[in-house]
């Protein structure tokens, strides 16, 4: 029968569809952050960075800093290394800055951080992706009344906050060969060292991704734990369902 | 109360409790219709035997439909209604209240996967001609809930207060401001302010928990209700009711129980392996099932450089926006090349006048200088027309024969350009705008209409291939 085989084929086309919207991706490029969600190590050090140097003006209002637990920390842990503000353990990852007063300062209020890593997700890359490219993409421009700029996030609100440990970037263009067109390419370059290597901002930079990953869905990895136990047994299901049909079956020719 | 007592209700198990079982079926059987509905719907309910994979997912809709309930009513225990709150109760759910990302994720992918379902179920619809006589009822109904889905759909998306939610809300709840006269005043009643608000998000969560699942229930009653008076088509298209056996038992049918809920239990296995596997492992589905911007509150004050809708409206959408003001000619000329149509094939005068007076009326109103309604709104009537025109299908439909296998060549190619152009469509719709992007909708647009405004024609041309007596497996 063609015409069933026309319409499997265009089933599978409908099946394919999301994958042929995903080809048409943006025109940021973004680098493949490298983290590792089951690395807890990297996900404490990212949670101290974050605590340390993002916690003052972003908030992680749907946070609780016991959640922390889930990445290996006791409660007194939490409370000794992690809360400076005398909040409780089981409280949200506020902050005391008023939104309006922020507002005033950076022309913006700092978005809240719970959510980040899936918000600014796209069909260009995963949040992650533009986290790690953005939180690296930061040079100095005259031009900006923070004195900083950045490649990712074009004339953005924030100064570069983690400068001291990166250094300064200066922003030149590289002339690249594109398909039957020459075009120009942002070139970042380190002007002034800061008081980590390259290799460390980087890693420092990927640890606090991989904890703004973990933060935005602490139930991730219990997700994937269970999800793997119920399609097992869906599986064993499928054999005993099918052959229950089969018997049933077997008289009708 | 001179009704004749029934017959006590003979239980036969495997158990040791036959008796007993037995004596309280028989004392429910005498107080209320149980073993006559169990035979009628079930036991004794005659199904073609020769279903094939197509004919699934029918009962995986009414499994969707009891998941989408059931979570929704745990949602509802901790989801806040209010501006204000919804967003973070959300958020709540997902990350304090026990297992509540389990019941999120299964809600949020039970209404893809409902849109999934029920696209494959009116395909079989289409392939199989399910909606022609005698079931054009069930057809209609059908075509209700799914409206109902619709609308069910739009309104929960509301409700999580991101980003997409409510910029979406907006762009939807702004098409009524197109309308002539009473738009303005209309969206105004529709949002219960002036822009979408508090007020809005309550009145949105009042019809999706409450007044569109009662109305879905109904449909759904309906819609098997009158399935089960006329009896399944298949997908040979045989009516199994014309050979019986000498009890009056369709010789081509089986008994709904126990044979197909045995086959449905491997389809609704498959399906929840399918489903679970995104629950579990792509809950967001590539930003299909869960858009990224909607994990970013709800601010009136920033719009989004990309309003897309969710994937299973993008086909309409698609439509709406192919309708700019430089189209306008194009369709003109379609109308008006269709009143010629008519006028030339359809011998009836009454019909030729009908056709020519509201073909002139509609030209007018397209083209006809300062009588013309604007772009917008017929962007806004065409999306609508493009759903309601499925109402029309079992009479449009003019071919003697019913499934697609014993139809011939022209059929079979309008049903297969269709399905593609749906696709198509629906991929436009979450592009960005582009030139040929607009053009290739605009194509889809005239192929999508002419689907359905031609198959009076096409059916009855067509050359079909002779229907066999009896089914085949």
């Amino acid at each position: 029968m063609t015409a069933m085989n026309t319409l499997k084929r265009i089933f599978a086309v409908l099946l394919l569809a999301p994958a042929l919207a995903l080809a048409a991706g943006g025109d940021v490029k973004l680098d493949r952050a490298p983290i590792n969600p089951d690395d807890q190590a990297s996900l404490q050090r990212g949670a101290r960075h974050f605590v340390n140097y993002c916690l003052n003006c972003h908030s992680a209002n749907f946070m609780r800093y016991n959640r922390l637990r889930d990445i290996g920390l006791t409660d007194q842990q939490i409370l000794d290394n992690l809360v400076f503000t005398g909040a409780k353990v089981g409280d949200l990852m506020k902050i005391s800055m008023d939104p309006k007063e922020s507002k005033e300062w950076f022309g913006a209020a700092p978005p809240e951080l719970s959510l980040i890593a899936r918000s600014r997700s796209s069909h260009a890359g995963s949040g992650a992706d533009w986290l790690y490219t953005y939180l690296r993409g930061y040079y100095r421009d005259a031009e900006r009344p923070t004195g900083w700029n950045n490649t990712v996030y074009p004339n953005v609100g924030m100064p570069h906050v983690l400068w001291e440990l990166q250094g300064e970037q200066v922003l030149s263009e590289r002339k690249v060969q594109g398909a039957g067109f020459e075009k120009s390419e942002p070139v970042l370059k380190l002007d002034k060292p800061g008081t980590l290597t390259p290799v460390e901002y980087d890693q420092f930079v990927a640890d606090l991704v991989n904890y703004l990953v973990f933060m935005s869905e602490p139930a991730r990895a219990r997700r994937e734990t269970i999800g793997m136990f119920v399609l097992v047994a869906l599986g064993l299901m499928f054999v005993l369902a099918y052959a229950l049909k089969k018997e049933y079956w077997k008289d009708v020719h | 109360m001179a009704a004749t007592p029934k017959e006590p209700v003979q239980f036969r198990g495997a158990g040791p409790l036959n008796a007993q079982i037995s004596g309280v079926l028989t004392w429910v059987d005498q107080r209320f219709p149980l073993m006559s509905l169990w035979r009628e719907h079930l036991a004794e309910y005659y199904a073609p035997k020769n279903f094939n994979f197509w004919y699934f997912f029918g009962s995986l809709a009414l499994l969707v439909l009891v998941i989408q309930i059931v979570t929704g009513i745990f949602l509802v225990m901790h989801y806040k209604p209010s501006a204000a709150e919804a967003f973070a109760s959300v958020e709540y759910i997902m990350r304090d209240v026990p297992g509540g990302w389990f019941i999120r994720y299964m809600h949020s992918t039970g209404a893809s996967a409902f849109f999934v379902v029920v696209y494959l179920h009116m395909f079989r619809g289409l392939m199989y001609g399910s909606y022609r006589q005698p079931r054009e009822l069930i057809w209609i109904f059908g075509m209700l809930i799914y409206l109902c889905l619709m609308a069910e759909a739009f309104f929960g998306y509301l409700l999580p207060w991101g980003q997409m939610s409510f910029w979406g809300a907006q762009v939807i709840v702004n098409l009524f401001d197109a309308l002539p006269l009473i738009g303005p005043d209309l969206s105004t009643w529709i949002r219960g302010d002036f822009v979408i608000s508090d007020a809005t998000l309550n009145r949105f969560f009042a019809f999706h928990v409450i007044a569109l699942p009662l109305v879905l229930l109904g449909l759904v009653a309906a819609h098997i209700m009158a399935l089960h008076e006329v009896g399944s088509n298949n997908p040979d298209g045989v009516e199994i009711k014309e050979k019986k056996d000498a009890q009056g038992r369709p010789l081509d049918g089986i008994p709904f129980h126990p044979y197909y809920t045995v086959k449905d239990i491997v389809g609704v296995v498959v399906f929840l392996f399918l489903f679970f596997t995104v629950v579990f492992f792509a809950p967001e589905m590539g930003g299909y099932f869960l858009e990224y911007n909607n994990f970013i509150p709800a601010d009136p004050l920033k719009t989004p450089a990309h309003i897309a809708p969710v994937w299973y409206f993008t086909p309409y959408y698609s439509i709406l926006r192919a309708i700019t003001e430089d189209f306008m000619l194009v369709l003109a000329i379609g109308v008006a090349a269709y009143v010629v149509l008519i006028w030339l094939t359809v011998r009836d005068a009454r019909i030729k006048m009908a056709a020519a007076a509201i073909g002139l009326v509609v030209i007018v109103l397209m083209k006809g200088g300062p009588l013309a309604i604007e772009a917008k709104v017929w962007g806004v009537v065409m999306m609508g027309a493009a759903t309601l025109i499925f109402f029309l299908l079992p009479w449009l439909d003019r071919s003697p024969v019913k499934s697609i296998r014993y139809k011939g060549t022209l059929s079979r190619t309008a049903l297969t350009i269709f399905v593609i152009n749906f696709i198509v469509l629906g991929y436009y719709g979450v592009q960005v705008v582009t030139p040929v992007g607009t053009v290739i909708s605009q194509i889809g647009t005239l192929l999508y209409f002419a689907f359905f405004l031609l198959m009076p024609w096409y059916s009855a041309m067509d050359k079909t291939k002779p229907v066999p007596e009896r089914v085949t497996m």
